[in-house]
């Protein structure tokens, strides 16, 4: 490698003293978290941040799987105008199913949970998080209520979609109450997660790491935390107020008892809104780590980059509004709700322009997880570019509750947090588990998902700018053209996802022992071996000298391999 | 070197402060913990938050419905369960003051007094809630008392049973975590390096306290 190496601290001499060191003592001087016990128990009771990761991975992946078929069924049933596989009342209950499934138990915790829980505590070099018993609790806890939610749904379902909106869900005879308990018990996770994430990030830092030279996934992650721990808790009551209400019959949003359905709304949206932050933000954390890696440069504008989180969910609570432009709020009020979703635009648009800027002039090493990241801008901009013109009023009245509406939100959240929960694993995958996969089948299947995505959305937007409402289950033949060009777009998304889940399983079993560092990264969480130890660090704990993106700029990288 | 544990010279039979060696130092340990207990805090504010912007918004609706609905409440017994959980908060205070003086039997008595008076409030609200009972003030469609009828009632005593039954739920949890801290004073666990257990378990008892305090004025008094 033509990099310079700087001294024994640095990231290359750390990971290949651990290499080296793995190498010579064999697995049993410091043995992987993964082969450091391999009895159930060892893993169920374990308070170890990366098996908890790693046990939080499994479950995501088997909810997205979940959340995925339910999406098939309900493309497949849209095929044609009428009735093609379901009654209309299994179609209610596929898309509450799908929509509750995705957004509660795969999109909130893929990226947290998962690449948080493992790779936060190594990017600061503490042994752990603040509270271990607590982060494990925070998986029984998400598991609990998971499967109360699914059993709910199995054992009469729900119809409301996954927003649950007053009066029509007080009224359902379908059994709504064990579902709204199990999403109220996931966000107890939610919080406890967000909560040690920010104790981890104050108490933790190894020495040498200050606030600037904490890396953008931890900035990412740490704002996010703030929005888990703020939001979380009114979407608790909420839940609790519509359980009494469709249990009880409180009144609280009953207009016949003078209830208000619109302050249902107002609450649900104050946490809905900034939760899709708690989506999108470990994304753009994600993103900042492999632009920087693979284009072999330091981040552009490292603190604008994570000033801009802390922005976003700032702002993120002062933008619900413009879910109610059409529910009778004043004009003034959606005008200023108006604007402030705008800036939300402006903070994101920040980042954008530091990702291209990074990228600009890079030695730019086209890998899997890079080409993630090129369909992450994409989506990124697009579905940002149409988030500011549902944030305009006057558009979105027309647009309102149509495929638009569903096209923007699934570009900007299932596009954001896919690609960024797919980059995140085979970025980290070396990581991780210590084996390398094809990096071709990488390729062809990220091309796929990105393809069959656009394929998916794009007719949706036309579908909705032509006036097709969302969630009806017949609609007129006209719409049946895109109808289907949007279902075909769905299988090749699923395909690309099928080829990922084989390559992926294959290398776990097959795979080739992964180097310490495979991508030559900067970040610190490549200053132990792979899969790391136990205790995340073996011998005398690294000293951080660098700035966690401190890439060799590539032209001066050239000079020392002509010497 | 972050896995040395400091050494700690406590008072005898007292218990050393159990240190975990994931953090640098005991003080980084104490503050971690503080922290994650003023977070944890804020997120039971914004639970109750959300009911307040429930109260405010049928309020702004619902005047008279809501002035009635108070002057229907016992605003003795109300006054008098002020007074016992501003007492208790007090008390619970003490208890970390003893703490801190290594002084566990002094911690017991604290927090046995603040066990009790939180039994008395728990006792008074039961009285009337079964006055309530009685006399039909329920929320929503179990609402059947002749006495008031003003469009929006059934919202007042909505908001009042859910915010207080809410409050009453949170005493129960304090009582529990109290309950813990005691049974580790009357081992004689606490000392001056030792009584972070003592002040989180405080800490939450003032906020049941506090919540208590702005659900006051706002259910008996305006």
């Amino acid at each position: 490698m033509s990099l310079p190496v700087t001294g024994s601290t640095s990231p290359e001499a750390v990971a290949a003293h651990e290499g080296a060191h793995g190498d010579a003592h064999g697995e049993h001087a410091h043995p992987s978290y993964l082969t450091d016990g391999t009895t159930i128990k060892s893993w169920l009771l374990t308070v170890d941040h990366k098996r908890i990761g790693v046990m939080f991975l499994f479950f995501v992946l088997l909810f997205f799987l979940v959340g995925g078929i339910y999406a098939l069924l309900v493309r497949i049933e849209l095929l044609t105008p009428g009735p093609t596989i379901m009654d209309a009342m299994a179609y209610n209950r596929a898309f509450t199913l799908h929509g509750v499934v995705m957004v509660f138990l795969f999109m909130i915790p893929a990226i947290p949970a998962v690449f948080g829980n493992f790779m936060l505590p190594l990017m600061v070099g503490a042994k752990d998080v603040a509270f271990p018993r607590l982060n494990l609790l925070s998986l029984y806890i998400f598991l609990t209520g998971a499967s109360l939610a699914i059993w709910g749904m199995l054992h009469g379902g729900a119809d409301t979609g996954w927003t649950f909106y007053t009066p029509y869900s007080t009224q359902t005879t379908t059994t709504l109450a064990p579902i709204l308990f199990g999403v109220f018990i996931t966000g107890f996770s939610s919080i406890v997660t967000g909560l040690n994430f920010i104790v981890t990030v104050h108490t933790m830092r190894a020495p040498g790491i200050t606030w600037f030279k904490l890396p953008l996934f931890v900035w990412a992650i740490y704002a996010t935390s703030i929005i888990q721990v703020l939001a979380t808790p009114v979407i608790g009551l909420l839940l609790l107020l519509v359980i009494g209400e469709n249990v009880f019959n409180f009144g609280m949003f009953d207009p016949a008892r003078g209830g208000d359905p619109v302050l249902f709304q107002h609450l649900f949206w104050f946490y809905s809104h900034p939760a899709v932050y708690i989506m999108v933000l470990p994304t753009f954390g994600v993103m900042s780590e492999i632009v920087s890696a693979f284009s072999r440069k330091n981040i552009f504008g490292y603190r604008a980059v994570a000033y801009s989180s802390i922005g976003i969910a700032f702002v993120g609570f002062f933008a619900w509004g413009h879910h109610m432009f059409v529910s009778g709020q004043s004009t003034f009020d959606g005008a200023i709700f108006s604007v402030l979703s705008m800036l939300v635009g402006v903070f994101t648009a920040i980042k954008v322009f530091n990702w291209v800027g990074t990228v600009y002039r890079g030695a730019v090493d086209f890998k899997t997880p890079f080409a993630y990241f090129c369909g992450f801008i994409y989506f990124t901009v697009f579905g940002g570019m149409t988030g500011i013109a549902v944030a305009t009023m006057s558009l979105d009245v027309s647009w309102h509750d149509t495929y638009f509406v569903v096209a923007h939100f699934h570009f900007i959240m299932v596009g954001g947090t896919v690609m960024g929960f797919l980059a995140a694993l085979h970025y980290w995958f070396p990581k991780m588990f210590g084996k390398t996969y094809h990096d071709g089948w990488g390729l062809v299947s990220a091309a796929l998902i990105i393809l069959g995505f656009n394929f998916t959305f794009i007719p949706q937007f036309l579908l909705g700018n032509s006036g097709m409402p969302r969630r009806y289950y017949e609609y007129p033949a006209r719409f049946q053209a895109l109808h289907v060009a949007s279902t075909a777009g769905a299988t090749v998304l699923a395909l690309g996802l099928v080829i990922v889940a084989i390559y992926l399983i294959h290398s776990l079993v097959a795979g080739k022992r992964a180097a310490a560092n495979p991508w030559n990264s900067k970040g610190y969480e490549w200053m132990t071996a792979s899969p790391p130890p136990t205790h995340n660090f073996v011998g005398p704990q690294p000293v951080y000298p660098e700035e966690p993106h401190f890439y060799v700029d590539p032209k001066k990288a050239e000079a020392p391999d002509a010497v | 070197m972050q896995s040395s544990a400091p050494v700690v010279s406590v008072p005898e039979g007292t218990q050393a402060p159990k240190f975990a060696a994931h953090f640098a130092t005991l003080d980084v340990q104490n503050h971690a913990a503080r922290l994650g207990m003023w977070l944890f805090l804020s997120t039971e504010i914004l639970l109750f938050a959300g009911l307040f912007v429930c109260y405010g918004f049928y309020r702004f609706n619902f005047p008279e419905a809501f002035a009635e609905g108070s002057r229907h409440l016992d605003l003795f017994l109300g006054t008098v369960n002020t007074i016992v959980l501003i007492t208790s908060s007090f008390t619970a205070a003490m208890a970390v003051h003893y703490a801190k003086a290594s002084k566990n039997k002094m911690v017991t008595l604290m927090i046995a007094l603040t066990l009790l008076m939180a039994l008395g409030f728990l006792v008074i609200k039961g009285f009337e809630y079964h006055h309530k009972f009685e006399q039909g003030t329920l929320p929503g469609k179990y609402y059947h008392f002749a006495g008031i009828q003003v469009p929006g009632i059934t919202l007042y005593f909505t908001v009042y049973f859910l915010s207080t039954g809410l409050h009453a739920f949170h005493v129960i949890i304090g009582m529990g975590i109290l309950a813990w801290v005691m049974s580790r004073s009357m081992k004689n666990h606490f000392n001056y390096a030792n009584f972070t257990a003592v002040e989180l378990g405080s800490m939450y008892w003032h906020l049941v306290d506090l919540v208590w305090i702005f659900l006051f004025p706002m259910l008996y008094l305006i």
